[in-house]
Order: structure tokens, then sequence, then C-alpha cells
């Protein structure tokens, strides 16, 4: 079930943040669920990170006396068709791979959130514009605009980011603007707007704060899937582009030889589904905690 | 039912009217200016005059609804431009793919709701079981998993190691099945999961009580009861599936080396044939929304309350 789906069942967020009641509903045993994805794809991001100090070779550096060696205290995962040090290919390719996911999630959360609390909070003319442009856009599949874009602009990393972002904003920006809309009728920002509070106060001082579970839900939501689409995607020839590292394109390199080496396909495809597993245990225990929290 | 209709077919207008847009921008995109090709093909160097001419003789110049409205009578007729990369037309190259990807697609459609349904109702009727717990973790998985890395470990099992079915290529079933089995996995997961937490969401009325307390056999009440009513909203999210599917093609048939759109499409967009890429979005677009509406209107056909707008009521 994508994020969209999950959030669109109604305005469930709705109450004004308060610290002592949440304090109540989120108490630790609540957060079980949560812990063991954490600590997964919190060991992918650290060892993504930490990638200089880890790798044992230069990723891209060629060795044509080694070429697909089988694991080896020199090679643990072996090598590929080039010599080139697969553990350390899938340590900077885990680099690739988690900030291009990070980044396309987080660019689509801060488009839709954009538009959504435009559209939400300014009503009239510009509500019905966006409106009409988020129902002519919800009709098609997500991947469908995505490839359209990537059509235009052509194969690429940075093509790849702006495909993503410019396709997924959409649902995101009909749900916050559906929570804006009825946050819009509480009490409190009528008060607000009595006060004389300028709408940008109003946004961000007493709006912003209630979509801010929402936000932190999507965003995780997004993550997975967007490992799977950015990976298939470079996979494809379509993002990331040899000999730079990234999970898809490691899998796509191995494409002719992994029947002599199945070592090949191993590591990548493992990580690949480890952190999108991950990802979608962390949002749906993140999901139960917020819903908690507000019910 | 016709003013439910009717409502469903007018908002689907915008959406057709953006595929047609994106469709006739793309398709009709050219590397420099057409004329100024077209006349230079000639062997001279065209002056500016000329080219102005040809322009206008093309009717290049023309506003935007002229061409529009022009691209859409052609359209009519099953042009859709010329391919960058080849000497054929766009409506060539995609019609003879139409049918490998239809019949893919629609293999995996059917094995997708057959699979995703059939657990979905035996994990929401075991609920709690070991057999559920096992479902939950199975469903997480393959939707986890990325359909090409699926297919690359069912290639080295089946084709390389038992070598039991094709690795790849187009002809009878045995060619089907690594195919079909790599693009449905994920669909089928997340439909199970929906199934699931609809048998599990009616298991808990009244009427499913008291058809037990009447003394009616839990399978009698199962089929009749309890099925009929849980995959009613099944059935809208079929639709959404054909989305999932259509996307997922694109890899799994590159894998394959299936003849189908999607290798056409990522040829296309490897080598910018814009007009392609075009083509293909305003057909699966379009096949996307129909699919769509059909489902909608099904839905509307078949519970009441669907069609008359009532609000939904926690019994039939």
């Amino acid at each position: 079930m994508s994020a969209s789906e999950a959030l669109r069942s109604g305005p469930v967020l709705a109450r004004r943040f308060d610290p002592s009641q949440w304090r109540q509903r989120l108490a630790l045993r609540h957060w079980r669920p949560a812990i063991a994805p954490a600590l997964l794809l919190g060991f992918f991001v650290l060892a993504s990170l930490l990638a200089p100090l880890l790798a044992p070779y230069d990723p891209n550096v060629l060795a044509m006396d080694k070429l697909l060696a089988g694991a080896s205290w020199e090679h643990p995962l072996g090598t590929d068709q080039l010599g080139r040090d697969m553990l350390s290919r899938l340590l900077y390719g885990g680099r690739m791979t988690l900030s291009l996911a990070v980044v396309s999630a987080a660019g689509i959360v801060l488009i839709g959130l954009l538009f959504g609390v435009l559209a939400g909070y300014a009503g009239g003319y510009v509500d019905l514009i966006i409106s009409t442009l988020l129902t002519m856009l919800l009709a098609l599949p997500n991947l469908l605009l995505t490839l359209a874009l990537l059509g235009i602009l052509g194969p690429g990393t940075q093509s790849l980011l702006i495909a993503l972002i410019g396709a997924g904003w959409v649902g995101h920006a009909r749900i916050f603007r559906a929570q804006i809309l009825s946050l819009r009728e509480q009490l409190y920002v009528e008060a607000a707007v009595g006060i004389g509070c300028s709408p940008w106060r109003i946004i961000l001082r007493h709006l912003a704060p209630n979509l801010l579970p929402t936000i932190i839900v999507l965003a995780t939501l997004d993550l997975g899937a967007l490992l799977l689409i950015v990976t298939s995607l470079s996979f494809l020839g379509l993002g990331v582009q040899p000999p730079n590292p990234d999970w898809g394109v490691m899998l796509n390199d191995a494409r002719p030889y992994f029947g002599q080496l199945p070592l090949l396909i191993l590591g990548p495809g493992v990580c690949i589904t480890l952190t999108a597993l991950s990802s979608n245990l962390l949002g749906d225990a993140i999901r139960d905690l917020a819903d908690r929290a507000h019910r | 039912m016709g003013r439910y209709i009717f409502g469903r077919v007018a908002i689907i207008i915008p959406t057709l009217l953006f595929l047609t847009v994106t469709a006739f921008f793309l398709t009709t995109a050219a590397r420099g200016d057409p004329a100024e090709i077209a006349l230079r093909a000639g062997g001279q160097e065209p002056t500016v005059e000329a080219i102005a001419a040809y322009r206008q003789q093309l009717g290049l110049d023309d506003p935007f609804l002229v061409r529009y409205g022009r691209w859409l009578v052609a359209l009519t007729r099953g042009d859709l431009g010329t391919s960058f990369l080849s000497p054929r037309t766009v409506t060539e190259i995609i019609g003879e793919r139409i049918e490998p990807t239809l019949r893919l697609g629609l293999t995996a459609f059917v094995f997708t709701t057959v699979v995703g349904v059939g657990l979905g109702v035996l994990f929401g009727l075991t609920a709690g079981s070991w057999l559920d717990v096992g479902g939950r973790w199975l469903s997480l998985l393959l939707a986890a998993i990325p359909s090409f890395w699926l297919a690359l470990l069912l290639i080295t099992l089946f084709a390389e190691t038992f070598r039991s079915l094709p690795a790849a290529g187009y002809g009878g079933p045995r060619y089907l099945i690594l195919p079909v089995v790599a693009l449905s996995a994920g669909p089928a997961a997340g439909l199970m999961r929906l199934t699931r937490s609809a048998v599990l969401e009616v298991r808990r009325l009244d009427y499913i009580r008291t058809a037990r307390a009447k003394g009616l056999t839990m399978t009698r009440v199962a089929l009749r009861h309890l099925l009929p009513n849980a995959l009613l909203p099944i059935i809208t999210l079929l639709g959404l599936r054909f989305g999932q599917l259509l996307a997922g093609a694109i890899v799994v048939e590159t894998i394959f080396a299936w003849p189908g759109m999607g290798t056409a499409l990522i040829a296309a967009i490897s080598g910018r044939d814009l007009p392609v890429i075009g083509a293909y979005v305003l057909l699966a677009g379009v096949a996307f929304v129909i699919v769509n509406l059909l489902t909608d209107i099904s839905y509307g056909l078949l519970d009441p309350r669907v069609r008359l707008g009532a609000t939904k009521g926690k019994s039939p």
C-alpha cells in the first residue's frame, strides 16, 4: 500500500500539539516495532557514510589479473568482471543509492507540502487550479509520469531526481491540502486570525506543527518505495551511469556474468531488499505511533 | 446508474486532455527545424525566405489549437509521426509490441489476482495462527524485493541450475512462467495484505455472527456471507494493480528480452526518441484511465451504496 493510500482515509491529525498527552501515548513500549527496522536502516546508512574508511579498495580501480574472482580473504565478496572489489563497490554504491532515495523523498515531501499548503490555505482560484492539476495527474500511474519526464530530460542522475520529484509530489499535495482544510476550521486558528496574526505566522506556528507527524510518516514510507524505483531505473541504465557504483548499476553490470558467479548479484540484491524492507517496517511503525498519538 | 457513470466519465476528461497534449508535444518534437531539414535534404543551402515559406506550407506556424486539432485528426487514423532513430513510423514500432505486452500483462494480472486474493483470504480466515504470521512476513518480503533482482534469482535457479525453463525470449507458455512470477510478486503482496484486512473487517460484523449462530458451517459462512462482502472493495484496487503491472512490465520485459512496449520505451528513453516515448505515454495512460473507469463502474454496479452516493454503512 502506498503512503498516499494509507493516509487518504481522512484527516486524523487535526488536534493541537500537546506534549503532556503525547508523553503518555508514546510510552516506550509502543516504540518497540520501530527499533529493529531503525537499527537495520541505521546500519546501512552508517556503512554508506563511512564507506571511505571501511572500503578495503578504491571502488573503481581495475585489476585485470583478478577478474570474476570468488570470495577470498582479500576480496570477501569477490571481484566483478573488471576485477573491482565488490565489497568496496557495495559500500560506495550504498552512498549513491541511499542519498538518491533520501534526496528525492525530501524533495517530494517539500514540493507536496508547498502546493498542498498553498491550495488549502489560499483557497479560491489558487485552490481550484491546483486541485484540477492534482485530479488530472492522480488519474495516471506515478511511474508513467516519471518515465515521461525522464524521457524528456534524458538519462542521468540529475534528470532522475527531477523526474522522481516532479512526478511524486502530487499524491502528497492532496493529503496536505485536505489536512490544511480541516485544520483551518479549528478554533485556535480562528483565534489567531482574530488577534491579527499574519498568514505566515499562522502557517508556520499553528499549522506546521500539526503536519509534522504526517510529514515524517510520508517521508519514511516513500523511502522504501523510492529505493526500489531508483535502483530499477539505474538497473535499466536510465539513472546513475556506470562506472559510478550504485546497487542498481551493479546488478546491471553483473547481468552477463552472474551465471558464472552468482555472488555478483547476491550483495546488491540483499542490500536493496533489506533497506527497502526496513524502511517499510519503520514507516508502518511510525504511522502506528502517529495514529496512537492522535487517537 | 446513468448519472453515476456520467460522473465517472466526466472526471477523466481533463486527464485525457492532459495525456493528448503531452503526447502531442512529444510526438511532434523534432531535432531542429523540420522545414529546414526537409529543404536541406534537397542538397542546397535554403534561404531564410524559403524556410519561412515552407514552414507556412507545413502549417508549423499555425496557432497551437490548429496544430493540436490536426494532430488529433491524424491520431484517429493511427498516425503518430516518425521515430527519430529509424525510418519507421511510431505506430509500426509500438503497434507490433502491443500483443506481447498484453500477453504478459494479462497473464500476470490473473496470476496476481488469484494468488493475492487467494492467499489474502486464507490468511484473513486464519488470522493469528502461525500460517498468518508467516503470510505477513512473506508479503513484507515480496513487497521489498526489487522485481529485477527476483528475476535474476529466478533465472539463476530455474534456467541456469535446473535448466528447466528458458532464461529469456518470446515463445510458448514456458517462456511466460518466469516473467509472470517476477512481475506479479510485488503487486500480489500488496493485494494479499489488503484482502487480509478486508476479510478481518467483515469477519467481526454482526451478520457473520448471526449466520454462525443459525448453525451454518464456517465454510458456508465464508463462501456465502463473508467473501462477497469482503471482496467488493478489492475490485476497485484491481485497477491500481494494473498500473503497477504496467510499470513493472517495463523492467521485467527488459530482463527477459520480451519484445513488448516496455523494451521499446527503454530503448526510446536511452536514445532520446521522443515520438516513441510520447506514443507510449499516450497508449499506457489511456489504457490505465479506461481500466480504472471500468473498475469504478463495475463497483457501482455491484454495490448500490456506491452509485447512490450513500455514506458507507457498517452492514450491507
